[in-house]
């Protein structure tokens, strides 16, 4: 386990320039350009292109006209002539869409802040207060990690059922931090203890209490880390289904991968324009936050794998 | 009290008047006892006691809006006998393990490519990521559209290719099913795998490779005797996690086929929320669950001995 707790120090420096770009050129000026097209460009390109297909498809699907979906002789199905916004507004104004991706971002939201809460402060206590059996907790944080929701769902539901929030958003709110908090922890013990020990000693004689150290002093050191560590577990949550499908039965109430997958399958054979504006739009909010905050959300995945 | 004062004198101005408030509030584990108070409510209430729970419950015959006697071995009788517990064990084995290997080995040859020198780099390295971003189930439903049997793209293209002269039933024909839930799986897995090792790599020194270079080494060379030994800890650890996430899988599957055709794409995690919840035999379902722990206690004992070999190779114990 120290040896996990090492390598995260490492790991978490690595992930930092995973996203910055190096322009040093290496040994890549003894390759010719042909070999470097065949090696290097053509099977990047082919993943590339595999890669980013379904959201292509996705979004090609939600703009296409019904009639362009379903004849595929008389128009090349790779290409929309006419786009249409129907499917998008009729998801917007006819379904409950805009209700289920509120409930979406009010749990997300919720969840991930009582987690980060709570991680920063079982962060600092591991990382500093280095208590009697912190050790252990450690380690024990990082097993939690490793317990998947599949072996947990059944047991949840009655345990949700018998404090009475069956079918209530609060019900998620409670659960998720088990999915956010052994992973936020450890990332954060990773940017806790890069931060010197002497600002707290300094602190210390000064006359702090333990948790002025931590609110002014180190809590502003780790924003990197916890912007990180937030962003990752928003993600988390706004993906999480297994609980959300089992814990939430009304309509009004779902969250927006239970209710695509159980709103929208009707016989229909039209439904798919509408199905795949529901994945358009529910999938946008994500990459939109991604593209601004990629070097975070890659330290975040690749620290919390290595922590 | 005098010792006290000379000794610890920041305590020593309430010491006389609220000593044990004071004790609670400067005390190094009492302290720390109040920091891990809300992370170890939540650990304890929602996930240690239902694991416990879990345990027990799969014991009993509790089914929805009844609670449970205890039966003993019953359930795992009833599932030992029971043929479409065991093909979901084989779909669930066969699944993870192909599943992985491909992911390791795609997002491993895909780390290397990304960590080659070529223009637009940092972009490059950002889109790919995003399949991961995307929630899986939106994902898995572009991809239910893509293997739709009447207006499957893929199967569109074949045809036009001259490959083949009907549609592929993609989602209803056993085997198609299996590789269709399979590549959907690789498919969302390999960017992770390959952002992870991606980090590793970056950490292996480029001198390593000039000098083999010098020394005359192949590319194979290269890769075999400095890439791959020094990746091996982050190997392990990735793996781990994608094996223990594979296994566990619930939702891509669920999205997809629901365990159909004929239960030929049913995971356990499936097997166990249609037998507990929807049936609601939740003490079934319980047993089907706890039946997974013994294969992701394996995943991660091999992952700790992996970590373990790394230590012993590079000979030290801190850094």
């Amino acid at each position: 386990m120290i040896d996990t707790a090492l390598q995260a120090k490492t790991v978490v420096k690595a992930a930092a320039s995973v996203a910055k770009s190096d322009e040093s050129e290496g040994m890549s000026y003894l390759e010719s350009l042909p070999r470097r097209l065949v090696t290097l460009y053509l099977p990047l390109f082919i993943i590339l292109v595999v890669l980013l297909f379904p959201f292509y498809w996705m979004g090609l699907t939600a703009i296409k006209p019904d009639e362009q979906l379903i004849d595929m002789e008389t128009y090349n199905p790779f290409w929309v002539i006419h786009p249409t916004f129907k499917h998008i507004s009729k998801l917007l104004f006819e379904t409950q869409y805009p209700q289920w991706l509120w409930n979406t971002m009010y749990v997300a939201a919720c969840a991930t802040t009582l987690s980060i809460i709570a991680s920063v402060l079982a962060a600092y206590a591991i990382v500093r207060l280095r208590f009697r059996g912190g050790e252990a907790v450690g380690v024990l944080i990082f097993f939690a990690y490793l317990v998947p929701p599949s072996i947990l769902f059944i047991p949840l539901a009655s345990v949700i059922q018998a404090y009475g929030l069956f079918d209530s958003p609060l019900s998620l709110i409670l659960v998720y931090p088990t999915l956010l908090i052994p992973f936020s922890t450890w990332l954060l013990m990773g940017y806790f203890k890069t931060i010197p020990f002497e600002l707290e000693e300094c602190a210390l004689i000064d006359g702090a209490s333990r948790w002025q150290i931590l609110t002014r002093i180190v809590v502003p050191l780790a924003v990197p880390g916890l912007i990180s560590a937030f962003i990752f577990s928003f993600t988390l949550c706004w993906n999480e289904f297994i609980y959300a499908l089992t814990f939430l039965q009304s309509t009004p109430n779902k969250t927006v991968p239970v209710a695509i997958v159980n709103e929208f399958v009707d016989g229909d054979i039209y439904k798919w324009g509408s199905l795949m504006a529901g994945a358009l739009v529910g999938s946008l909010p994500l990459v939109i936050l991604y593209a601004f905050f990629v070097e975070h959300y890659v330290s975040a995945m690749t620290g919390a794998v290595k922590e | 009290m005098t010792t006290i004062q000379t000794s610890m004198p920041a305590r020593a101005v309430h010491a006389d008047t609220r000593p044990l408030w004071d004790r609670l509030r400067t005390n190094r584990n009492w302290l720390a006892l109040w920091f891990m108070l809300p992370a170890a409510a939540f650990l304890i209430l929602f996930l240690a006691y239902p694991l416990g729970l879990g345990i027990w419950m799969s014991f009993t015959d509790e089914r929805i809006g009844r609670t449970g006697v205890f039966v003993g071995l019953e359930n795992y009788e009833w599932l030992w006998s029971d043929s479409i517990f065991w093909l979901s064990v084989f779909n669930t084995l066969l699944y993870t393990i192909i599943a992985s290997a491909i992911k390791f080995a795609i997002g491993l040859y895909l780390a290397l490519l990304l960590n080659r020198h070529m223009p637009f780099k940092a972009m490059i390295r950002a889109i790919v990521l995003i399949p991961f971003i995307v929630p899986t189930v939106l994902s898995a439903i572009a991809f239910w559209w893509i293997y739709d049997a009447q207006f499957s793209i893929i199967s569109w293209s074949l045809i036009k290719l001259g490959l083949i002269t009907q549609n592929i039933n993609f989602l209803g024909d056993t085997d198609w099913a299996r590789a269709s839930v399979i590549f959907a799986n690789i498919w969302r897995g390999v960017p992770f795998v390959a952002i992870t090792l991606l980090a590793g790599l970056q950490t292996v020194s480029p001198s390593l490779y000039e000098a083999a270079t010098l020394d005359g080494a192949t590319d194979w060379q290269r890769f075999r005797y400095i890439t791959y030994p020094l990746l091996t800890p982050i190997i392990a650890v990735v793996m781990t996690f994608s094996v223990l996430f594979t296994f566990t899988d619930f939702q891509l599957v669920w999205a997809l086929t629901r365990g159909g055709p004929v239960n030929a794409t049913h995971l356990m995690a499936t097997l166990s929320y249609q037998r507990g919840i929807l049936s609601g035999r939740l003490g079934e379902g319980a047993a089907i669950a706890t039946a997974m722990i013994p294969f992701l206690l394996a995943a991660i004992a091999i992952s700790w001995f992996g970590m373990q070999r790394r230590k012993w190779q590079q000979g030290s114990d801190n850094d």
